[in-house]
């Protein structure tokens, strides 16, 4: 078992009891809550007559259901299920006495992206939602995981869950990420190195030079996508990049309290002897842009590689990779660049925060979306809209041919009107290529960096970003 | 919570018949489409299992063995069943469908929780003795299969063979403390108590 690691410390100051079966009974710091996994919790706990007791340690906000049209955004909303749902949320939190970030707020947006500009997402918690997503918050030292329905009420009536205590993989990541290539890139070839299913029953400590050079924004886009690596959990030892993120946020301390609040961050950081059940070693230095090419986040190539034949890879990943093919259509042996695009989709919860538009709209800049290509500016949170458009980066995203759209999960999962079409093929800054996942069951998805998005909407195909930015070689 | 109700809560074993559903790294988008989230209840979950993998281009029920097994209660896949999204609306759905404990070669971590919060016994073992179970199912869809969660065996054809449930699940439907809402809140005074110890919380 690992040992001195932050997982290992934040865990035992939030442990509460052992319980009967031999799980931990742990003391959740944040429980953050959206429209989707939250109204049967409600309902029950209702039923039961049981009151919250840590109300202020939960935070709730509308993501996966709004319409990202601002007139579509009129209440009561067009589709009456979504409306049932916000209006749900509404009537929850506040009966409840929960915060709530609603359509009328200008703090509304996805989750993971409120939560960490808002200062909520702090070093030393334990952080759950009802969303798998939630590794995200990790990025700040934090221990970060998705739940089940079931246990946003547990957490909502007694603010713990059961939980099992994971190993913990160092992944030390050396060298430094090229130009063009981002953090996503990153997450990409980590999880199809390790595999889909190769984190699970880890938590991944994110470590070494190049993490360690990454911004806030950019250690966010790794820790979410954990857990498409099979990792509920991911994190990143807190440092002065962190601290610096958060000084001055609005959740955060103040003066001589962020003083004191920062010498228990230091404290739970991994100790230079800590011991881990596993250590993995990647380089950054010869990574470059990566594309999926499957129908799972695992089945990544780099820009300029070919798409592996599914005879080439180990037995166990043959069927799959032949299955994946025939959906997205690719051709084994060649290089994804090339293939056209009918969809450009930038936003989420790991690709949506201001510096990521900001990478896209560098390439946007004087260039146009290609005729063929429908594209999608999806901000992260209102405040992320905000901030771009103080900057002017909106007009980029305009001028260029994006719409430019309020918040929302949008057309990652599509639970809004943002949907693709027919067998459309989508450059998306998403995390999931599933069948079906973009709201269309023969729609195909590209995963990439929001860069990378940026290029193949302006070259309707999918394109290496470094061939339009001008690159000393 | 009463003692009745504990004990009435308890999943010792569950019998019935096979339903075996193919295929490594099945994720909860296709076991429930994200476009049946949109919904304040469970109400209406058992249509929406599979719903796009049981059907054709034209909308048809096609041969998936949603379609084929219906009545089945123990259904069994291969690896890393459920990963992808948190959604607990995908064993939600199964269940309400009829599936009462699963079988397979690995679970997906969110997707094992689910299951133990809703007292679905899922169980592992290795590729072989799945495919041979799934080999036996499709050759004999109305033959019993019985999974004893206390003693960790499947039982089909006459055989045993041995399986793994994860020892805080099989703790938790042996003892019957899968609905953990009693348990948790039944330890307030430590809860407040490692509450008031942590820096960032004033109460």
């Amino acid at each position: 078992m690992s040992e001195g690691t932050l997982y290992d410390k934040v865990w035992d100051r939030h442990k509460v009891t052992e319980l009967p079966n031999g799980q931990d009974q742990l003391f959740i710091g944040l429980h953050l809550i959206h429209e989707v996994t939250s109204p049967q919790p409600f309902s029950e706990l209702r039923e039961r007559g049981i009151e919250v007791p840590y109300p202020e340690r939960n935070v709730a906000t509308v993501d996966h259901i709004v319409p990202t049209r601002p007139e579509g955004r009129e209440r009561p909303l067009a589709d009456e299920s979504a409306e049932g749902m916000l209006t749900a949320l509404e009537r929850n939190t506040s009966e409840t006495g929960i915060q709530f970030y609603g359509l009328d707020s200008d703090k509304q947006g996805i989750t993971h992206v409120v939560a960490p500009e808002l200062g909520l997402t702090q070093p030393g918690m334990t952080i759950v939602c009802g969303d798998s997503h939630t590794a995200t918050h990790g990025a700040f030292g934090s221990i970060a995981f998705g739940i089940g329905t079931s246990q946003v009420r547990d957490v909502l009536a007694s603010q713990c869950v059961a939980a099992d205590k994971a190993d913990v993989r160092r992944i030390e990541v050396a060298g430094t990420l090229g130009e063009g290539v981002h953090s996503k890139d990153l997450i990409l070839k980590i999880i199809a190195e390790l595999g889909v299913d190769g984190g699970v029953g880890y938590v991944y400590e994110y470590g070494g030079e190049a993490v360690h050079d990454l911004s806030m924004e950019e250690r966010l886009a790794v820790c979410n996508m954990s857990i498409e690596g099979g990792a509920r959990a991911g994190y990143i030892n807190p440092d002065e990049t962190t601290y610096e993120f958060l000084r001055g946020r609005e959740f955060a301390p103040e003066g001589e309290a962020f003083e004191e609040r920062k010498a228990y961050w230091e404290s739970i950081a991994s100790d230079a002897d800590a011991e881990y059940d596993d250590v993995v070693h990647l380089d950054a230095d010869d990574l470059e842009p990566m594309v999926t090419w499957g129908t799972n986040p695992g089945q990544a190539v780099g820009i300029s590689d070919p798409v592996p034949a599914p005879e080439d890879l180990p037995e166990g990943e043959r069927e799959a990779a032949r299955a994946a093919q025939e959906h997205t259509g690719v051709t084994p042996g060649e290089p994804m660049a090339g293939y056209p695009i009918d969809v450009a989709f930038l936003g989420t919860c790991t690709n949506g925060r201001a510096s990521d538009f900001r990478e896209a709209a560098a390439v946007l800049e004087g260039r146009e979306v290609h005729p063929d290509v429908r594209a999608l500016a999806v901000p992260g949170s209102q405040t992320v809209k905000s901030t771009l458009e103080a900057e002017g980066v909106d007009e980029i995203f305009r001028d260029a041919g994006f719409e430019w759209r309020e918040a929302g999960c949008s057309m990652c999962l599509a639970m809004n009107d943002d949907s693709l079409e027919g067998d459309e093929r989508c450059a998306s800054s998403s995390n999931r290529n599933y069948v079906g996942r973009q709201g269309s069951k023969d729609g195909r998805t590209v995963l990439m960096s929001p860069a990378m998005v940026a290029a193949a909407a302006v070259e309707g195909e999918v394109a290496d970003v470094r061939d339009l930015t001008e690159v000393d070689a | 919570m009463s003692d009745v109700a504990v004990e009435e809560m308890k999943v010792r074993r569950v019998a019935g018949t096979g339903v075996p559903v193919r295929g490594d790294d099945i994720d909860t988008d296709q076991i429930i489409p994200a476009r049946f989230l949109k919904t304040t209840t469970w109400e209406g979950m058992d249509q929406y299992a599979f719903y796009d993998a049981r059907r054709d281009d034209e909308g048809e029920l096609n041969d998936h063995p949603f379609n084929e097994y219906k009545g089945a209660n123990v259904l069994v896949v291969n690896d890393n069943f459920g990963c992808g999204s948190s959604r607990e609306h995908a064993p939600r759905a199964l269940a309400r469908w009829g599936v009462e404990a699963i079988v397979g070669e690995s679970f997906a971590e969110i997707f094992a929780d689910n299951c133990k919060s809703l007292g679905i016994p899922a169980a592992t073992t290795d590729a072989e003795t799945v495919a041979e179970l799934q080999d036996f199912i499709e050759s004999n869809p109305d033959a019993g299969i019985e999974l004893d969660v206390v003693d960790e065996t499947v039982t089909y054809d006459g055989k045993t063979v041995d399986v793994d449930i994860d020892e805080a699940m099989r703790g938790a439907l042996v003892q019957g403390i899968w609905d953990t809402v009693a348990l948790l809140r039944s330890n307030m005074d430590a809860i407040d108590e490692t509450a008031a110890d942590l820096p960032y919380i004033d109460r």
